[in-house]
């Protein structure tokens, strides 16, 4: 049994507004599920929804098959770490990870020997008395942390965890992160708007837009499968071609208007939404033909890639990740091909977020 | 090399001049209040305390009233107040923000205005000593639900009471641990600015008070109408007495509280 169902869940804003419209997921016990998407996709009000601080409009949530729609926070058990992390500027770090344990009425000894070992586990035992405004915000994330874990919750809800943090602090704290999650366990729901955050942590990402789930699946397939243009543009830079199916089954190629390129399966539709990584673009060897042509109008050297930013006859822009062998530079014109099978070919009615 | 040193000395002769215009006439008071004659010079007829002795008799009970009616119009603001500045600031509905500004009213207009409106509407009251409690009521009202209101939205407080519900608290214990100790500086300061706003009034007292229900300042401004200006004085001194302490706790408590809104960030 799922550990978190939703069902056709949606939240009505004030003016009609669909802030979340018909979601539906299925977590199961232990997963990391990203909720991922560009502001206002809904993300946080479906975290929000499952943690009971927003009524949904209507459809259900589920814990292990127990209705909880209409339960308020309080009795729901749930973790939560806050954006801006939320802790108590009136309490000490102790007394704040002990809040949940006190409310509880645990005995005594007992918090304190678990507010101990939460603060050693979160490399924090020194900050004890501190009070938070007197904290760093790293420090009060893992304080945050900490007091989510002290009620030893089934679910983890993270609200955008490290978005507050300057960026140094958070490429460390994710890889910490992402530590701390998977010795734990639990099921967590994670929410953010930085993909690269999305694919290092999650089990799954469900990739959201304007209310909806666009796309649920792991890391792997988002991105080398993407559903349609918008996962795939929100999910990495890409190419994102408009192209023409033309010629006889059994020999179909897509016309992408500055060259045609051979499909090996039918797409099903004549107009098609043509997705390119750009690390799927290499450079053509002597002798080979190319799929393409561009004339380099940048291109940046990255270490173990270099990034080719180019024109085609038309004007549409390519971008290409080639390796850092390749000695290309601006005003070169250069022919790449496509990697075998690295071409996706979509409906176009796939497309609405075509840039 | 400061260049700016005659600036500097019209601000500190301007600074003195202020003070003394606000002092000077304050000192002379209390210096006359101890005077058994006050005429060209203040002490030629000698020392006395009898004018205190004189007001503690025919005007102590107006103190007494003052102290009173000063007290339960602070506890009512607190308990009107306090959840009127929670509710407040809980709801983004336009009708809320009306009503802020209708409670906010009585600052800015006169306390006759008050006093007519109450006479007008609530005279069968007009006897009982309830009646001027409800006036005062009405016009300090204010200065408790705007610090409140204000310190619950620095305290970014509906982010501090979600995370307590998600760790298990109810409604109750919310409003216990979390809300209330956050902005119990503003309770006291806005109580204190009540307290001290009470007993000073005069505006809307003058229009309600009977016999009965003399305050304070209806009281000192009949003794200076009717009495020895020696009398006036010693009065004076006794109701700055019991204000001014008020108002350097207020000022205390505001630098506190400003110093903590600071360093306190959520």
């Amino acid at each position: 049994m799922s550990h978190i169902v939703l069902e056709h869940l949606v939240k009505e804003f004030k003016g009609g507004v669909r802030g979340v419209d018909d979601v539906s997921l299925e977590i199961a016990k232990g997963e990391i599920l990203i909720l991922v998407g560009p502001s206002g996709c809904g993300k946080t009000t479906t975290l929000r929804m499952i943690a009971g601080l927003e009524d949904p409009t209507s459809g259900r949530i589920l814990f292990s098959g127990k209705d909880v729609t209409h339960l308020p926070p309080e009795k729901r058990n749930v973790g939560f770490v806050f954006q801006n992390y939320a802790l108590f500027p009136n309490m000490t770090v102790a007394q704040n990870v002990a809040f949940g344990l006190t409310i509880r009425k645990a005995p005594p000894d007992l918090i304190k020997k678990k507010v101990d070992s939460l603060l050693g586990f979160m490399g924090i035992s020194n900050l004890a008395n501190r009070r938070p405004n007197e904290l760093s915000g790293g420090q009060q994330q893992r304080v945050a942390f900490a007091r989510a874990l002290a009620i030893e919750p089934e679910i983890l809800l993270l609200d955008e965890p490290l978005s507050a943090l300057d960026a140094k602090l958070r490429d460390n704290l994710r890889v910490e992160l992402a530590r701390l999650l998977d010795e734990l366990k639990l099921t967590t729901v994670y929410v953010t708007h930085d993909q690269s955050e999305a694919m290092g942590l999650g089990h799954r990402i469900a990739v959201m837009n304007q209310g909806r789930v666009v796309q649920c699946d792991t890391p792997r397939q988002i991105y080398q499968n993407p559903a349609n243009a918008f996962v795939a543009s929100f999910i990495g830079r890409t190419n994102l071609l408009r192209g023409k199916v033309a010629g006889e089954p059994g020999s179909l190629r897509v016309d992408l208007g500055f060259t045609q390129v051979g499909l090996t399966a039918d797409p099903g539709a004549r107009e098609v939404t043509v997705i390119i990584r750009p690390e799927d673009l290499v450079l053509v060897q002597p002798g080979e033909s190319p799929d393409m042509e561009i004339l380099v109008t940048e291109a940046l050297f990255y270490g173990q890639t270099v990034r080719v930013v180019g024109r085609a006859d038309d004007e549409t822009e390519i971008v290409a990740d080639l390796e850092n062998s390749a000695t290309v530079k601006r005003g070169d014109r250069v022919g790449l091909r496509i990697r075998p099978g690295k071409m996706l070919v979509k409906a176009m009615a796939d497309a609405p977020g075509r840039n | 090399m400061r260049k700016n040193t005659w600036l500097d000395v019209v601000f500190i002769s301007v600074g003195v001049l202020v003070a003394a215009f606000l002092i000077v006439p304050v000192v002379i008071s209390i210096l006359g209040s101890f005077s058994a004659y006050w005429t060209t010079s203040l002490f030629s007829q000698g020392f006395t305390l009898k004018w205190y002795q004189y007001v503690w008799e025919n005007y102590g009970h107006t103190i007494r009233f003052s102290v009173m009616i000063a007290v339960f119009a602070v506890v009512a603001d607190v308990l009107i107040g306090v959840p009127l500045g929670y509710a407040l600031t809980r709801s983004n509905s336009r009708w809320m923000k009306l009503l802020e500004e209708i409670t906010a009213l009585p600052v800015a207009v006169p306390g006759t205005a008050v006093a007519l409106a109450l006479v007008q509407t609530h005279a069968f009251m007009r006897g009982s000593w309830l009646f001027l409690a409800i006036g005062h009521v009405v016009v300090t009202l204010p200065l408790v639900v705007r610090p409140v209101a204000a310190a619950m939205r620095t305290a970014q407080l509906r982010a501090l009471e979600e995370a307590a519900a998600s760790l298990g608290a109810s409604r109750i214990t919310r409003l216990l641990r979390v809300v209330f100790p956050n902005i119990r500086g503003a309770i006291l300061a806005g109580a204190l600015m009540a307290l001290t706003m009470s007993m000073g009034e005069f505006n809307l007292t003058f229009f309600l008070y009977t016999p009965l229900t003399m305050t304070m300042p209806v009281g000192l401004y009949e003794s200076y109408a009717s009495l020895r200006i020696e009398i006036g004085s010693a009065y004076t001194t006794i109701f700055l007495a019991i204000t001014l302490p008020l108002m350097l706790l207020v000022q205390y408590l505001g630098g506190e509280s400003t110093l903590r809104a600071r360093g306190g960030g959520v």
